[in-house]
């Protein structure tokens, strides 16, 4: 196993963009970096920025998988209203609290398995056939909330949204074990690399001995596993199942995390912590963009304009002419042939 | 002065008429109602109203669920036409394509009714639509924050809607311009909270951080109910109480910001009234059974509910609307 580089690690144009990002933050609001203690847990924009970006941070790590098999899960963000739907269902039907959030993950499980046949063995592109569920996942939600927000008082369930452990909110630790359960199943095993291998070229990994079918049905049931999650975390944020909008385009949020992570689109070579990373991106943005005071039809315009630069900084051309440029520093990747 | 005069003479003969008009009623008249869909609790509510309103004036409602799309609600009211029903009531999903099918309407002589939104087709295909007015939902908000803090200084956060969408245009419109007017009222900060709840929360919390931890806030001032609901919840993560040193007003009066009021957490909330058949029904009644034409417009009541107005009670009445 190789050892980490971590100058290198944290010299990737993502970890420079959510610094810069931070830092205009801070020039828009100069408290943005003040945290203090209040009710038992730590409070400040900082950690609106992790607690709110939990959510997708966890959906992008269900996500990166997927999409290093070359696939794509739309689905998420229906699959977290579904799972919110069932627990509050559940609690408010007096279900114990640990029942209900069984329920919800089993229930993630199955969208996922889902997902997982109609890729695999009905052999349907992976984002026609997420996308059934992406459309009719939040029918199904909306019949088992009955079209109305569904609220409950449970004291698990809300623990999970907005609790705290060691005075940092519920939804940033779970999203943290996750990450790192996750990372370490992928790199300390050899999963990382089937996956790696299915996505790069799926016959080919099937012809070396890889049962892809297997492993294609496992990223899809565990992407539908962090949905769940989720979708837990914000119906217990909320104190309430809202069919109709919880995880709403949140799917592609998590996609968009994916990238902005360094995963590609046409599977391959992935990275988990960069994706929550790329989560953290884009939770910095909505929250800097909340204090900052701009009027909120610039909300769309400023978020894109930050994401441009980000893809375009992170691009073969540039990072190719950087390199070019700082000859002094050690080059990372192939250098450009001479023509 | 001229239409003040119109809607007096309107209001005078549906006064005079009224006795008379409901011997004959609406019973037994069939009538259509092409409903978008079930996109909100509130809309669930206006669908659930409509039918006990019809059940007690003895209409046999012919009720169909466009499931938010235009084709279903054109191919609904064709069905309704070749029923030859008696009126059609429509709560149109967009606003434009509607000239053809409101023609065919016209020229089978069923008078159609507009609900809660309108429609950019030519006066003469309805007969008239209920709405209610989005700049008075928040003038009336405005006036009770107004009429509330006096002549302190108060400096408010708003929650938007949807950015772009009508309500959250016309009532950001209303509150700010009722507001405008106290120079000691100041609207400090304000952004999108989408209408949903998780987003309101969000927004609040951004705010609270923003305005040294919330302590220079006076009062917020949401969109809708669920935004204000999700706000509640910020200001007590903040460690402050909603409805004693935040002031939080919204619009809807949706059952949840009733228990939030019996909670002492919420301080007003203007009523979006799911009723919108009622006056429908009667506009209907007059036109069928005397040819009296409605106005062009009727503005449903922009109803402020605080916690004096028995909010339990509210609370029970809405729980069962499908909110």
């Amino acid at each position: 196993m190789k050892r980490l580089n971590w100058k290198g690690a944290l010299l990737r144009p993502q970890f420079a963009a959510l610094a810069a990002v931070l830092f205009i933050n801070w020039l828009l609001f100069p408290g943005f970096f003040d945290i203090t203690w209040q009710d038992g847990r730590l409070f400040g924009s900082v950690i609106d920025v992790l607690n709110r970006g939990a959510p997708v941070a966890i959906l992008a790590i269900g996500m990166t998988a997927v999409i290093a098999t070359k696939g794509v899960d739309l689905s998420v963000g229906a699959v977290m209203a579904i799972a919110g739907a069932v627990a509050a269902v559940m609690v408010t039907s007096g279900s114990p609290a640990i029942v209900a959030v069984a329920a919800a993950l089993a229930v993630g499980l199955l969208c996922g398995l889902w997902n997982g046949v109609l890729v695999t063995y009905l052999e349907i592109q992976p984002i026609i056939a997420t996308l059934v569920l992406m459309v009719a996942g939040r029918g199904l939600a909306q019949l088992v909330t009955e079209g109305s927000i569904v609220t409950f008082s449970d004291p698990v369930l809300i623990f999970i949204g907005t609790g705290a452990f060691l005075g940092m909110p519920m939804p940033v630790v779970i999203a943290v074990c996750l990450m790192l359960l996750a990372t370490l199943a992928v790199r300390r095993t050899a999963l990382g690399l089937l996956i790696e291998a299915v996505g790069v070229n799926r016959s080919a990994a099937r012809f070396a001995g890889i049962s892809s079918g297997v492993l294609l049905l496992v990223v899809y049931t565990f992407c539908g596993f962090c949905a769940a999650t989720a979708g837990l975390i914000v119906a217990g944020d909320i104190r309430g199942a809202d069919a109709n909008n919880a995880g709403l385009w949140l799917e592609l949020d998590a996609i968009l995390a994916v990238v902005i992570g360094g995963t590609s689109l046409l599977g391959g070579r992935f990275s988990i912590p960069m994706s929550v990373v790329g989560a953290l991106i884009i939770q910095a943005m909505n929250t800097g963009i909340l204090i900052s005071g701009f009027s909120p039809e610039f909300n769309l315009v400023v978020k894109s304009g930050v994401i441009i630069l980000i893809l375009v900084l992170q691009s073969p051309l540039v990072s190719q002419w950087v390199s070019a440029r700082t000859t002094a520093l050690p080059v990372r990747g192939p250098k450009r042939k001479p023509l | 002065m001229n239409i003040i005069k119109k809607f007096a003479l309107v209001a005078g003969m549906g006064a005079l008429l009224s006795s008379a008009a409901y011997a004959d009623g609406l019973q037994g008249k069939v009538i259509g109602f092409s409903q978008i869909g079930s996109e909100s609790g509130w809309r669930a509510a206006e669908t659930s109203v409509t039918k006990a309103e019809a059940a007690e004036l003895g209409i046999d409602l012919k009720f169909a669920d466009a499931q938010q799309k235009q084709e279903n609600q054109i191919k609904a009211i064709r069905g309704f036409i070749a029923q030859g029903v008696d009126a059609i009531l429509i709560a149109p999903v967009v606003a434009t394509g509607w000239d053809e099918v409101l023609t065919e309407a016209k020229e089978a002589n069923i008078p159609v009714v507009l609900l809660d939104r309108g429609v950019d087709a030519p006066e003469d295909l309805y007969l008239t639509s209920v709405a209610s007015d989005q700049v008075k939902e928040g003038a009336v908000a405005g006036q009770w924050l107004i009429s509330t803090v006096g002549d302190k200084p108060c400096k408010v956060v708003e929650i938007e809607g949807t950015v772009g969408s009508s309500p959250a245009i016309n009532r950001k419109k209303g509150f700010d311009e009722a507001v405008a007017a106290v120079p000691t009222i100041t609207i400090v900060r304000s952004q999108t909270g989408e209408f949903t709840r998780s987003k309101g929360k969000e927004v609040m919390e951004g705010f609270i951080k923003a305005e040294n931890g919330g302590k220079d806030i006076c009062a917020v001032y949401a969109h809708n109910d669920d935004m204000a609901v999700g706000a509640i919840q910020a200001i007590k993560d903040a460690g402050l109480k909603p409805g004693t040193d935040i002031l939080v007003v919204s619009i809807d009066s949706v059952p949840d910001i009733f228990s939030a009021m019996v909670a002492g957490e919420a301080n007003a909330s203007v009523e979006l009234t799911p009723n919108m058949a009622g006056p429908a029904f009667a506009a209907l009644d007059a036109y069928l059974n005397n040819g009296t034409i409605p106005p062009k417009f009727i503005i449903t009541e922009s109803k402020l509910y605080t916690p004096a107005d028995d909010p339990q009670g509210e609370y029970d009445r809405r729980k069962g609307l499908g909110y």
